[in-house]
């Protein structure tokens, strides 16, 4: 400017100078210290990374036997940024795909190349080693292809595809979510192989090569002092007895339900099925199946054992008459009326015709309802308590303490929590003025609960152990120690456990009662096994009643709790407690016993289809059972 | 004699030393991006950084011989000769020279090539130097003027010729110099301001340039007259948020408000007060009120006609960089690749670098020209921040000792050359590495001393040199 002198002029040039210098290295200290993008794709750039896939951990049952193992596949992989011009129609032969398929995976790379970057991906999928071989003889036709050895899952037992789960490749959300994932990598989903997707998975390895702007490899990075091998999967047991597991699939065939089976003592599932399921003959492959099975009215991909929440029925009768034994409203002597049902006011509960009056051995036997309203009245109108509203939270306590309203906290994964109201619940419903009458439905273990099978087996655990449990699990000798430890912890329910011995009773006698007693579970009856249960038949507003059934046996010494859940299929004694029956006699005798009655009764199961009387079902009428 | 060895007790170590780094820092850099595992010596002339220590012992020889065999008086006498030789090259490259990237301003004397654009820097300096060195030289002389124009803008002309844009930058550098030989500062700041919202206008729109101008021109206005800040803040506000009026009014009378785009309204509002400017600027001693309104009026037919010029004066791989550089368009495989792949190499580099010889990103040639135009990735990719600082502080030393040294020589000839030296090493090493680092469009330029090739590290040599040469007559 021109205020100034020379000497002005020469300061502000020096001014000058010195800014602009400034102005350089601002700009380098944020692209050298500050900006870390920077660092990354100069990696990318120059370093091409091949993965080697371990493979993953096998799965064995509690006996050793192997229930899901490896075979050798193949994954044609495709670095986009690589591709040069080729023959579509050739590659499409080789690799039996079709064009068009070809064509829009190569419009996804297009629309994504911010993201894909350098990396290599999965082209197609789950190649024989001949198509492999003949795909290698002319790899050098389509640059930026590549194959790699993969491993595919094979099943050795049909164990029920959502006990085992599937493993699938990892979709963009779930990297969203796991950040650890690459595109390309594979990933259990559902049961086990969910459940210990840590353990099976193994770890990647890694070979890193180094390559121009011609994206010409030059050498192994260092010579390969990083490169990493792949290491397998650890091996994984589980608790799955799989002739028991496979069995009772078979049983489950054409019907809607589920089976839990656990080992009281220690509770390792035994066997869990969620029927229909996913069949293991397209487990491997599912990503073909998929669409077909997500469109299933039936909804084989939901697990039904450890998903379904449903009114537990008459079996939560066991719960109210423990409850009562232990806050003394009750003793095993105390008789109740019923006059085929239980009336107050307009309200009836119905019930079927038996002996009356009946004291708390044969209201078990039977399952009579009326007994259960007025023994579940005492429980709410004790005097003990000052209101309705605390007798019902001391009520809900107690439930609480059998595992029911919350989650088992399982290591299975997708396990549902049971539902049981609160006084809170009942107080804004009826505002603030209801009394015992309001919620008499859950006397009987209808109305506002619900509880997953896994619940009811858990349930039958603990009436086995006289009074305590251990949170079912599927892993044995869980790999985290914090997890293992959980699962070795006895949980106590509030009921003494010398009040379970009229209880056991009850249930010992549904089941092996001379006929004509009023039994309801003699169809359940296995000579020698002294089986104790109590059947259920939970109504619902959508068809026939549920058929429900638990179990445990033998009744001193328990090895197995057994919980039957069939959706729709009629009464607990009719469809229920013969498959619990033949899943325990299988179990402990290794074998269903030849005897005709026997015979017939595993052919009846075995045969039938209910399938039919579900509601989602085409050919679903509604039956007359029905209310 | 004795008079003469006492001179050479003075000679510039320090511009020295930092020369003989950078050359040796560049060279080992220059090795470093054509390095390819295979055990060439860093000596081997069938390399480049072979060669380019060929050119730096030439350069040694050289700078011997300009300090201690050549008298001063010698470059003056034959100053003229020299231009003239080098406008000749200037004209016989046009026709006989070598097209590189799109640019003839090489010439082939067998194996060797020559840039004459090189050569003119150092002549042209010359001859500024004795043009405008004279006891009666005033830029208010319009015969002095003209013969300065006339140095400049003849080897100019001749090199828009070949064309390269990046030596004409260069020379439109030596402005500064001319402002420290008396041109008004003004023009650098007008020509500053221009800049600005040639940017401003192309990332954003003429709106928001306009609305720039009026800003900077309202500053300066009461930063120079003795209207209250708060009066300027208020005419700011004022027309900013009338600018936006048209978009805000649907109303049936205030259509024709919102036909207009907001550009016209905004000059419309200013118009009243660029009248009321030049009418109270007629008086006595008010001129400068004039060179605002005609500095505005100025200013806003270039921000109309920015898209033009952008459009159809410059050509489509200048349009690229700078649509590049203003980030409107990003093409990280194409115009932008290069600056993209540099930053990625310098960025990398990190605070220490990955050390010499292991910098993926030029072993790797993912930036092109490395060697050349591009070797300060090298630089950074390599040895970081602490090695690109060392090389700026370098430089930085240079240009700011020779800026120091030709303040105080007696002989105005001396200053003058001086100055051009720094003017023009400055604009080389600021242009070259802002364009690496992604702040300056890509220009072809070297960076001095550290670029490979002969023709470009002897001219800067020699020219420096010859000033280090002449820096030690004032001790005499």
């Amino acid at each position: 400017m021109d205020f100034g002198s020379d000497n002005n002029k020469k300061m502000m040039l020096v001014a000058g100078t010195v800014l602009a210098f400034l102005l350089l290295v601002g700009r380098l200290s944020y692209l050298q210290l500050i900006n870390t993008e920077l660092k990354l794709s100069a990696d990318n750039n120059a370093f091409r990374y091949e993965t080697l896939y371990p493979p993953r951990g096998q799965i064995f049952d509690r006996n050793g036997r192997l229930i899901v193992s490896n075979k050798n596949a193949f994954d044609i992989m495709v670095t986009p940024a690589d591709v040069k011009e080729f023959d579509t129609l050739e590659l499409c032969r080789m690799l039996d795909l079709d064009t068009s398929f070809v064509y829009s995976e190569f419009r996804r790379f297009r629309k994504y190349r911010r993201r894909i970057g350098f990396q290599t991906i999965p082209f197609a999928r789950h190649l024989s080693a001949e198509r492999y071989s003949l795909f290698m003889e002319s790899q050098q036709k389509f640059q930026g292809f590549t194959g790699t050895p993969r491993t595919e899952r094979i099943y050795e037992y049909n164990a029920g595809g959502n006990l085992l789960g599937y493993v699938t490749e990892v979709d963009e959300k779930y990297i969203k979510r796991h950040p650890e994932y690459r595109p390309g990598d594979y990933v259990g989903r559902t049961g086990i192989e969910e459940a210990c997707e840590r353990e099976l998975r193994g770890k990647k390895g890694c070979k890193i090569f180094l390559r121009d702007a011609m994206n010409v490899i030059k050498a192994p990075y260092r010579n390969g002092e990083c490169d990493t091998a792949a290491v397998p999967g650890i091996n994984v047991i589980t608790t799955i007895d799989a002739e028991l597991q496979n069995y009772v699939e078979n049983l489950m065939k054409n019907k809607v339900g589920s089976v839990v089976a656990i080992e009281p003592s220690t509770g390792e599932i035994l066997t869990m099925v969620s029927s229909p399921g996913i069949d293991v003959s397209v487990l491997g492959d599912i990503g073909k199946h998929y669409r077909q099975l997500n469109a299933d009215p039936f909804k084989p991909l939901f697990n039904r054992a450890v998903a379904s929440t449903q009114p537990p029925g008459s079996v939560f009768k066991l719960v109210n008459g423990l409850i009562a034994l232990e806050e003394e409203v009750v003793t095993p002597e105390t008789k109740f009326p019923c006059s085929n049902g239980y009336h107050v006011g307009d309200l009836t509960v119905g019930c079927h015709s038996h002996p009356s009056p009946i004291d708390l051995r044969q209201s078990v036997m039977m399952s009579c309802n009326a007994y259960y309203c007025a023994l579940f009245r005492r429980i709410l109108d004790n005097p003990k308590y000052p209101s309705v509203d605390s007798s019902f939270t001391a009520w809900r306590d107690y439930v609480g303490s059998f595992g029911f309203g919350s989650k088992l906290g399982s290591d299975f994964p997708a396990e549902k929590a049971s539902r049981v109201p609160t006084a809170e619940y009942y107080d804004k419903m009826y505002s603030g003025r209801w009394n015992s009458v309001s919620c008499i439905s859950l006397s009987i273990g209808q109305g506002e609960m619900g509880c997953t099978p896994l619940h009811l087996a858990n349930l039958a655990s603990i009436i086995a152990n006289r009074g305590y449990y251990y949170i079912p699990h599927i892993i044995r000798n869980h790999p985290d120690p914090e997890e293992d430890a959980r699962f070795a912890e006895k949980h106590f329910c509030a009921v003494d456990s010398r009040h379970f011995e009229p209880i056991i009773d009850g249930m010992w006698k549904a089941v092996n009662a001379e006929p004509g007693a009023g039994g309801t579970a003699r169809s359940a009856h296995v000579n020698g096994l002294d089986i104790c249960g109590k059947t259920g038949t939970a109504e619902n507003p959508h068809g026939d009643t549920h058929a429900v059934f638990i179990c445990f046996a033998p009744k001193e010494h328990p090895v197995i709790a057994v919980a039957v859940y069939l959706e729709n299929a009629g009464f607990g004694g009719t469809w229920a407690a013969p498959v619990a029956s033949l899943a325990v006699e299988k179990y402990i005798n290794g074998d269903i016993d030849r005897t005709p009655a026997r015979e017939v009764l595993e052919n009846r199961i075995l045969n039938a289809d209910l399938l039919y009387k579900n509601p989602a079902s085409d050919k679903f009428v509604k039956s007359k059972n029905a209310k | 004699m004795k008079m003469e060895r006492r001179l050479y007790t003075h000679i510039d170590w320090l511009t020295i030393i930092c020369w003989l780094f950078i050359a040796i820092f560049g060279w080992l850099n220059i090795y470093s991006s054509v390095y390819a595992d295979d055990g060439v010596s860093i000596f081997s002339l069938a390399t480049k950084s072979g060669n380019q220590f060929l050119w730096i012992m030439i350069g040694v020889v050289a700078a011997i011989s300009l300090l201690f065999m050549i008298s001063p008086k010698f470059y003056f006498s034959i100053t003229w000769w020299l231009y003239i030789a080098t406008v000749v090259l200037l004209v016989t490259v046009l026709f006989v020279g070598k097209e590189i990237n799109g640019a003839k301003a090489w010439l082939s004397i067998g194996s060797f090539s020559l840039q004459p654009s090189e050569i003119s820097k150092i002549t042209t300096s010359l001859a500024l130097a004795v043009t405008m060195g004279t006891y009666d030289f005033r830029f208010s002389n319009r015969a002095c003027l003209i013969k300065v124009l006339f140095v400049v803008l003849l080897p100019v002309a001749l090199i828009a010729f070949e064309p390269d844009m990046g030596t004409i930058l260069v020379y439109c550098s030596l402005c500064f110099m001319f402002y420290r030989e008396g041109m008004t500062g003004w023009l650098i700041l007008f020509a500053l301001l221009g800049i600005l919202l040639f940017v401003v206008t192309l990332k954003f729109s003429p709106l928001v340039a306009i609305l720039v101008l009026i800003g900077l021109l309202g500053l300066l206005y009461s930063l120079f007259t003795n209207t209250p800040m708060g009066t300027f803040l208020l005419i700011t506000a004022f027309v900013v948020l009338v600018a936006f009026l048209p978009g805000l009014y649907d109303a049936e009378g205030m259509k024709f408000l919102s036909m207009m785009t907001p550009e016209l309204w905004v000059i419309i509002l200013t118009v009243p007060f660029i009248i009321s400017l030049i009418w109270r600027g007629l008086g006595k001693k008010k001129r400068f009120r004039i060179y605002f309104a005609i500095v505005y009026v100025i200013s806003v037919a270039m921000i109309f006609s920015v898209q033009k010029i952008f459009d159809d004066v410059l050509q489509s791989h200048h349009r690229d960089r700078i649509e590049n550089l203003l980030g409107i368009t990003q093409d990280l495989k194409g115009a932008g690749y290069n600056v993209h792949q540099s930053e990625i190499a310098i960025g990398s580099g990190g605070f220490d670098g990955k050390g010499f010889l292991q910098g993926t990103q030029t072993k790797f040639n993912f930036v092109p020209e490395q060697s050349t135009d591009f070797i300060f990735c090298t630089i950074g990719e390599e040895w970081g921040f602490l090695g690109s600082i060392l090389v700026l502080a370098a430089y930085l030393t240079i240009i700011l000792k020779l800026i120091s040294s030709a303040e105080r020589q007696r002989d105005s000839r001396y200053r003058i050359y001086g100055y051009c030296v720094a003017c023009i090493l400055f604009t080389h090493v600021f242009v070259n590495i802002g364009m690496t680092i992604g702040i300056m469009p890509v220009v072809g330029i070297p960076l001095p001393f550290i670029s490979y090739g002969g023709s470009s590290f002897l001219s800067f040599t020699i020219m420096l040199f010859i000033y280090l040469r002449l820096d030690l007559e004032r001790w005499r």
